[in-house]
């Protein structure tokens, strides 16, 4: 019974990295209803950075850590200026190809500073079991937290602020955005910097527990896709649930039913499956709209 | 009475069509001045080319300042408010949100927060639904949330764009009723497009009539109700 | 002045097709190449120190990457579908061939079209049910497909099929009959090059038929085209389904060549590299697909020496920028400097 709590527990920490790597997938999703390939190797090159602050610059995990999301929202944020911006009204193919180019030059670029070989990412959270219990682990508690508390304080950006409600604003309806005031390409640029941020925080839990190399989050990304598909592509409290469903999904099965060898194919029946049974997910939208 | 709006040989166009032949007319300030013409004339052109929405060429002055071909979001930080065609409700977001973001550029907080109930003393039936989801308003509703959501800007321009389309003529009545309120109220100039020749002649000082991009005639409200033509192919009598 | 008026009779000639004489010359001289590589290149002494076995191995790959990009480009190119996950068909291929030699013996040339038939049917039924997803989807589910193979192939309950992590060493065949006058990598070359011939000649008129008109309609105008009567389920799971078995031919071909298939060669940038020279060489562009393989087997070997991650930064650097200027490839900017140079003699 233990070791089964144990597997939902590691199943909520696993669901709170997919379900951010899902939240950053819709941010960009909503606001451009493009599909960022490359959001994967943008997480694993921030996370890069955060090792190489710690372990190079000698910082603190916290000041690295902070550092590194002020650094990825700031990437983020140049990428959508310099690279996407100019694409804005290319063919879908045009942007498809843009973002494996990116994820081809993050992959490469960490691998040709940062070396091919496996690294050990520090975890700030002590080894010792928690309240005595052989089954809990501190990275896995702290992790959920982690997440948890950035989904609360963006939930409280896009619902409290103006600015927040501004870049709905934005991704929802560009045009009236604009009739209001609103710079939508600013917004835009802004939700990217926002969706690398979050995703160099996923990068850097996740690092700890699956080490860190050039192609570290290939495999979340796509749990990171399905979550995002299973909760609805264009709703983030849906991408939120879903990447929690997914991580407790995953390791029960995982663990008593399929093993873990076949995650990755378990992840593309999952996507497929979404896409062709409930290409809205278990909570897309459907927009009510009177004309 | 000063010129609020000047324009002079309005040409606006999509792509390689140009749908707007230069146009040439003003506005006064405080003064409600309507465009008339039929589908397809060019009166929504001509307002999105007013905020830059569209390629524009010749001039355009508002308030002093030359306007053509500046961004959209840098026209309405002058106080230009535009009402859209198709209402550009957010559908996703509150009626309240809807409402809040028109006055998204201004900085003066307490202001916004007594024109929020000035707005909601124009339109009650929005702040019966503050919380409900724009989307699901009705289509009366959603014109009214336009209209509010514009004056949040604290305007000193309206830009109306057939504020009548697709409406029960009761609820015509009572937003046109309001539209006068604000105008003799507020002193917010408007310029208002419409088919409607009947209601918008009723309400506005000055008309202009376009067709298929040009203006084939002006003056006031007047001279235009009474002109022949005018009665026979718009106001129908 | 007099010269212009010599060739003006010529032009329709020219225009009732890609120019007929020029191909067979491009041809005859592949046919001829590798019996001149052996002659000429120690000739350049110092040049170009490669060994001619060597560098006809890697015009074998050159030809076995255009079927594959050329396969990628019927679906992409030509039907308007975003494929991100071409090379687990490679890998099918690949596999197919390998397991067919390794458990059952069968001769090698056999595998190729038995491989090129298993990924037809497997590309139509993932065409099937996929092909409901439009642009973004799609090229989500294939990306997820491209992620997922390698893994599939280390599966250890078919691990005595695939070999799991260490794959299938297979035999390098020799030259039929006993032929003593070529090796065996010149003959690898032959039968790539005769295979490419007979795929080409047969998307060029896939292309040209009425499938391939489908196609294209599609891509273009895809609600005209269903009024038109296209039933657009069976086209474009048919592009997929044929676009595979190209793919896959190209993988049969590419695992006798290497004599070696193991999961880690089929990982998703084995996929993004077919994208890439699809991209490079040209959508929708036959001759596209020829460059596009010389420049995904080249192109890493020049950066090599650089840095083993340099290849990779280079193809997304010019992934990027054709995005930005060259959006018809190299076939297309060949295209335009020929038309230019028309213009020119006119
Ligand atoms: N987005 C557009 N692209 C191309 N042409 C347009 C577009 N919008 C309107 N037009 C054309 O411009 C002309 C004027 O349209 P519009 O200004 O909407 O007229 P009105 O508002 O008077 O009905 C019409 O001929 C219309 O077809
Ligand atoms: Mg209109």
């Amino acid at each position: 019974m233990e070791a089964f709590l144990h597997q939902i527990f590691s199943g909520l920490a696993a669901g709170g990295i997919y379900a951010s790597v899902a939240l950053a997938l819709v941010m960009i999703y909503t606001a451009t209803h493009h599909i960022n390939f490359a959001q994967g190797e943008m997480a694993m090159f921030a996370t890069f950075i955060g090792w190489a602050l710690i372990e190079w610059g000698g910082l603190n995990f916290w000041v690295a850590f902070l550092l590194t999301i002020v650094i990825a929202f700031c990437g983020g944020f140049a990428i959508e200026r310099i690279v996407l911006r100019p694409l804005h009204d290319k063919p879908v193919l045009s942007i498809i190809i843009a973002f494996i180019g990116l994820l081809v030059i993050f992959n490469a670029l960490a691998g040709w500073i940062f070396g091919f070989t496996i690294k050990a990412f520090p975890s700030p959270f002590p080894t010792s079991p928690p309240f005595g219990n052989r089954f809990l682990n501190w990275h896995e508690i702290g992790t959920v937290g982690i997440t948890v508390v950035v989904l609360l304080l963006l939930f409280a950006f896009f619902r409290l602020t103006p600015l927040g409600l501004a870049m709905r604003a934005a991704a929802f309806n560009p045009e009236s955005a604009r009739l209001v005031g609103i710079r939508v390409g600013l917004m835009l640029a802004l939700g990217w910097g926002l969706a690398a941020a979050i995703g160099s925080v996923a990068g850097m839990l996740v690092a700890h527990v699956v080490y860190l190399d050039p192609n570290m989050m290939a495999g979340i990304l796509l749990y990171g896709f399905a979550s995002a598909l299973l909760g609805g592509i264009d709703n983030p409290g849906g991408a939120v649930v879903g990447g929690f469903i997914v991580g407790v999904a995953e390791n029960v099965l995982g663990a008593y039913v399929i093993g873990t060898e076949l995650k990755l194919s378990v992840a593309l029946v999952l996507i497929i499956g979404v896409l062709l049974v409930k290409p809205a997910g278990l909570f897309g939208r459907r927009i009510v709209t009177r004309v | 009475m000063a010129k609020l709006l000047d324009v002079k040989g309005l040409r606006a166009g999509y792509g390689q069509t140009e749908v707007l032949h230069g146009l040439t007319f003003e506005l006064e300030q405080g003064g409600i001045t309507t465009i008339l013409g039929a589908n397809g004339a060019g009166k929504t052109t001509t307002l999105r080319a007013i905020c830059g929405m569209v390629r524009v060429a010749g001039d355009i002055v508002f308030a002093g300042q030359a306007i053509a071909g500046k961004a959209t979001e840098d026209i309405v930080r002058l106080g230009v408010a535009h009402v859209p065609d198709g209402r550009g409700t957010f559908v996703q977001l509150t009626t309240e949100e809807n409402v809040r973001l028109g006055a998204y550029v201004r900085s003066d907080k307490g202001q916004v927060a007594a024109d929020l109930d000035r707005v909601y003393h124009y339109f009650p039936r929005l702040k019966e639904r503050r919380m409900q989801q724009a989307g699901t308003l009705s289509g009366g509703e959603q014109q009214m949330l336009a209209i509010s959501r514009a004056l949040m800007l604290s305007p000193k321009l309206l830009l109306l764009d057939e504020p009548s389309f697709g409406l029960a003529p009761l609820i015509v009545q009572e937003i046109y009723r309001i539209l006068r309120d604000i105008n003799t109220k507020e002193k917010v100039s408007m310029l208002l497009v419409e088919q409607n020749a009947n209601i918008a002649l009723g309400i506005a000082d000055h008309a202009y009539l376009l067709e298929t991009g040009n203006i084939v005639m002006s003056g006031t409200s007047d001279v235009i109700k009474n002109d022949e033509t005018i009665r026979k192919s718009y106001l129908g009598y | 002045m007099t010269t212009s008026e010599a060739t003006a009779p010529a032009a329709p000639v020219a225009k009732k097709g890609p120019n007929a004489i020029g191909i067979t010359i491009f041809v005859l001289l592949l046919f001829a190449l590798p019996l001149l590589l052996p002659v000429v290149l120690p000739l350049l002494g110092g040049i170009i120190t490669l060994k001619p076995n060597f560098m006809i191995f890697q015009l074998t790959l050159v030809i076995i990457y255009a079927i594959a990009i050329l396969g990628l480009n019927i679906v992409t190119g030509y039907n308007g579908q975003f494929s991100l996950g071409h090379g687990a068909f490679y890998a099918i291929g690949a596999y197919t061939a390998a397991i067919l030699m390794d458990k059952l013996d069968c001769p090698y040339w056999l595998t190729i079209p038995i491989s090129g038939v298993v990924c037809l049917v497997v590309g139509f039924l993932f065409g099937l049910p996929a092909l409901r997803l439009q642009g973004h989807y799609l090229a989500l589910a294939t990306f997820a497909l491209a992620l997922a193979v390698p893994q599939l192939l280390k599966y250890n309950h078919i691990e005595w099929l695939t070999g799991g992590v260490q794959g299938i060493v297979i035999i390098k065949p020799d030259p039929p009959f006993g032929i003593k006058a070529i090796n065996a990598d010149q003959w690898l070359y032959y039968l790539a090059l005769v295979v490419a011939c007979i795929m080409f000649w047969l998307a060029i008129n896939l292309i040209r038929g009425r499938l391939g008109r489908a196609m294209i309609a599609i891509r273009d105008h895809p609600i005209a085209a269903e009024v038109m009567g296209i039933n657009l389920t069976v086209v474009k799971s048919m592009a997929f389904g044929i676009s595979a078995a190209y793919t896959g031919v190209a993988g049969a071909l590419g695992a006798i060549a290497i004599a070696f298939v193991a999961p880690d060669s089929f990982t998703i940038f084995l996929s993004i590299s077919f994208l890439v020279g699809l991209v490079i060489g040209g959508l929708a562009s036959i001759s596209g697909a020829i460059y596009g393989g010389i420049f995904i087997q080249f192109i890493p070997n020049v950066a090599d020496a650089i840095s083993k991650a340099a290849p990779w930064a280079i193809y997304g650097l010019f992934l990027i920028a054709a995005v930005y200027v060259m959006p018809t490839g190299a076939a297309g900017l060949i295209k335009q400097w020929q038309a230019k140079r028309r213009a020119a003699k006119q």
